[in-house]
């Protein structure tokens, strides 16, 4: 059970308030704010693309992806660093969301879940790759703000090869 | 400038005069016909990686892979054993296998005519017989069924083909490098691998042979991948965290000095095998999982357990496009589909028997350094992609690979040298050429229209 602190914080969360949540966080990332996306993650939140369809397992079966905070922290700080090669000249991408689908409002569990279709352009020089599939976002209450607990991004085609993903999906 | 064609087909002296004693020609990159005769002539005279019999276990299971631009199908008969045939129906073409995996029942079934196969591709019935009845159906070739290839070997589940019929026997080409193979197997405490799990697929716009020298190549890691493990290691300090995080585990050590490597020794092997890592390695120091240890004592006694796991080889290069890990269960498949692209499926192993914690690890190697995704892979792609265009450039026409070169070095021989030396490199090049030209039609001469630089080598 949630602290009562933390319930009535909850309460007062609404489903246009993840909704937004979820542009925001699209946003921010092709503003190419990527320390300001880092900060929407909850201290043990997690970003994670499967490998195979329907997975249930992140870590007992395959992932493209799947990364603390920390991790994502270190991929941020490459993408900024001056001997990142792969960076040079530096990715963009953009992300065309569906309207998120509110799954779950749980306040006393603290738990919100949405479910987002969306297309995604990574662009680097003069290269173009696409990416279709489906958001989840499991967002929680910590610190009084709404945060990912959970980032789980499957792709339509994950069983198909790939050439540099450098960005976030 | 446009290659001519025809400047290596049929020319075996050409193709030889692209590998020099130090450095190799740019063509065996980004040449469109080197690059076929690789097909016809490398991926066919050698024994080629092309699955693995814990992908089919069952009687009915297939496994579908292309070999030199050759589709092929693998199957366990109703006798439990492996074959090997063309994935091709005799009758008019049809590929039988259309997915990279699956179980065929009791028979194959060609989706167009319904022509019917046993799962060893002996032919089981035709539609309509009678059709063919007084036209010689019986002295047809197509009605032995699929055509089989017959030299393929099984060697500890690990299923290698070669599809021609020349060249060395299976034990003759891999030699004591199959020690790597049963390092990995011998790691599982019933000693059997279990391939699990979906391969992570990664295209890149590059030569395949890129991906295979890189893999003994020990003098970049501290260069090319400053910013992915190098970023790493420093955003880790700056925590002031003391334990160990299980993804800086494996990427410490891509940030060892050039001493590590020079002092870790490479083994090569003849026929252009060979493996990083002889006494030390990036794998040495992974943290210890509860319980594994007590089993392979269990099943090899506390002397050969110990041997097994202080057995702690990085790379090992299976010469023409595999590399298998041994410490951490993977092996990396460098599919060549064109001069410049080449489709990497690295795939992952479980230890029959041993710690689940062992598996993920694995997992957690497999996606950290060979996805897509991967910073350290994003890293490696960059150069090799930067390579093929570069390669482009006239004024250099070679690529070097004199590292620690010896004039007296003998390439078909069983040695250990010095960590970063590119020994493993030039052993690679030498059984390119035997493979290459081993079945090629004996060299007609030069052309005289063929201006290239291969041709200018031959008075060099």
């Amino acid at each position: 059970m949630a602290a009562p602190g933390l319930a009535e914080a909850a309460s007062a969360v609404t489903a246009e308030d993840i909704v937004a949540f979820v542009y925001a966080e699209a946003r921010l990332l092709d503003e190419c704010r990527y320390e300001d996306w880092l900060d929407l993650f909850a201290e043990d939140g997690r970003y994670w693309i499967p490998a195979e369809w329907d997975q249930t397992d992140p870590v007992m079966q395959p992932s493209l992806l799947y990364e603390d905070r920390f991790m994502l922290d270190v991929r941020i700080r490459r993408l900024r660093g001056a001997r990142t090669y792969s960076q040079k000249p530096n990715s963009r991408c953009v992300h065309v969301l569906q309207q998120p689908s509110v799954e779950a409002m749980d306040a006393a569990a603290n738990s919100y879940r949405t479910w987002t279709p969306f297309h995604y352009v990574e662009t680097r020089g003069d290269e173009r790759d696409y990416f279709n599939g489906w958001a989840r976002h499991d967002l929680m209450l910590e610190g009084g703000a709404l945060k990912i607990r959970l980032k789980r991004v499957d792709l339509v085609n994950l069983d198909a090869p790939f050439g540099n993903i450098q960005l976030f999906m | 400038m446009q290659a001519p064609y025809h400047r290596y087909r049929d020319n075996p002296d050409a193709v030889r005069a692209l590998v020099r004693p130090r450095e190799v020609h740019r063509d065996v990159y980004i040449d469109e016909e080197v690059f076929q005769l690789e097909m016809e002539h490398l991926f066919a005279n050698t024994w080629v990686y092309a699955g693995h019999a814990s992908q089919a276990p069952e009687p009915g299971d297939f496994i579908t892979c292309e070999i030199g631009g050759k589709p092929l199908l693998i199957s366990r008969h109703t006798d439990g054993e492996i074959h090997v045939n063309y994935n091709r129906c005799p009758h008019k073409g049809t590929r039988i296998a259309g997915e990279a995996c699956g179980n065929a029942g009791k028979m194959f079934r060609c989706p167009y005519h319904g022509w019917a196969f046993r799962t060893d591709g002996s032919l089981l019935s035709v539609p309509l017989r009678k059709g063919y009845d007084g036209t010689g159906f019986e002295d047809m070739p197509m009605t032995r069924g699929l055509a089989p290839v017959r030299n393929f070997r099984v060697y500890r589940d690990f299923i290698f083909v070669k599809l021609n019929d020349g060249g060395p026997d299976f034990e003759s080409f891999f030699g004591d490098s199959l020690s790597t193979i049963d390092n990995m197997v011998d790691r599982s405490p019933e000693g059997r691998l279990i391939l699990e799990g979906a391969p992570l697929r990664y295209m890149h716009r590059c030569n395949w042979k890129m991906l295979v020298e890189n893999q003994t190549d020990t003098c970049h890691p501290m260069v090319a991948h400053e910013s992915s493990a190098g970023t790493a290691v420093k955003v880790w300090k700056e925590t002031g965290r003391n334990d160990r995080h299980p993804a800086i585990e494996l990427l410490a050590p891509f940030t060892s000095t050039y001493k590590f490597y020079e002092d870790f020794g490479i083994r090569v092997w003849p026929n252009g095998h060979g493996h990083t890592g002889v006494t030390n390695s990036i794998h040495a120091d992974y943290s210890d999982i509860p319980g594994y240890w007590e089993k392979m004592v269990d099943a090899y006694g506390e002397e050969r357990a110990k041997a097994i796991l202080g057995d702690i080889r990085h790379n090992t290069v299976y010469f023409p496009n595999i590399m298998v890990k041994g410490p951490i269960q993977t092996l990396r498949v460098f599919l060549p589909l064109a001069a410049d692209r080449t489709l990497v499926e690295s795939w992952t192993f479980r230890l029959a028997g041993a710690p689940d914690q062992l598996f993920a690890r694995t997992l957690l190697y497999n996606r950290t350094i060979n996805a897509p995704t991967s910073i350290v892979g994003h890293d490696d792609l960059e150069m090799y992609e930067r390579i093929q265009t570069g390669l482009r450039a006239d004024g250099h026409e070679w690529v070097n690979v004199q590292r620690l070169y010896d004039e007296d070095e003998e390439l078909d021989a069983t040695v250990v040298v010095n960590g970063t030396s590119e020994r493993q490199m030039r052993n690679q090049f030498s059984a390119w050429v035997r493979y290459m030209t081993q079945s090629m039609s004996p060299t007609t001469g030069i052309a005289a229209a063929a201006p290239s630089a291969a041709a200018e080598l031959q008075g060099a």
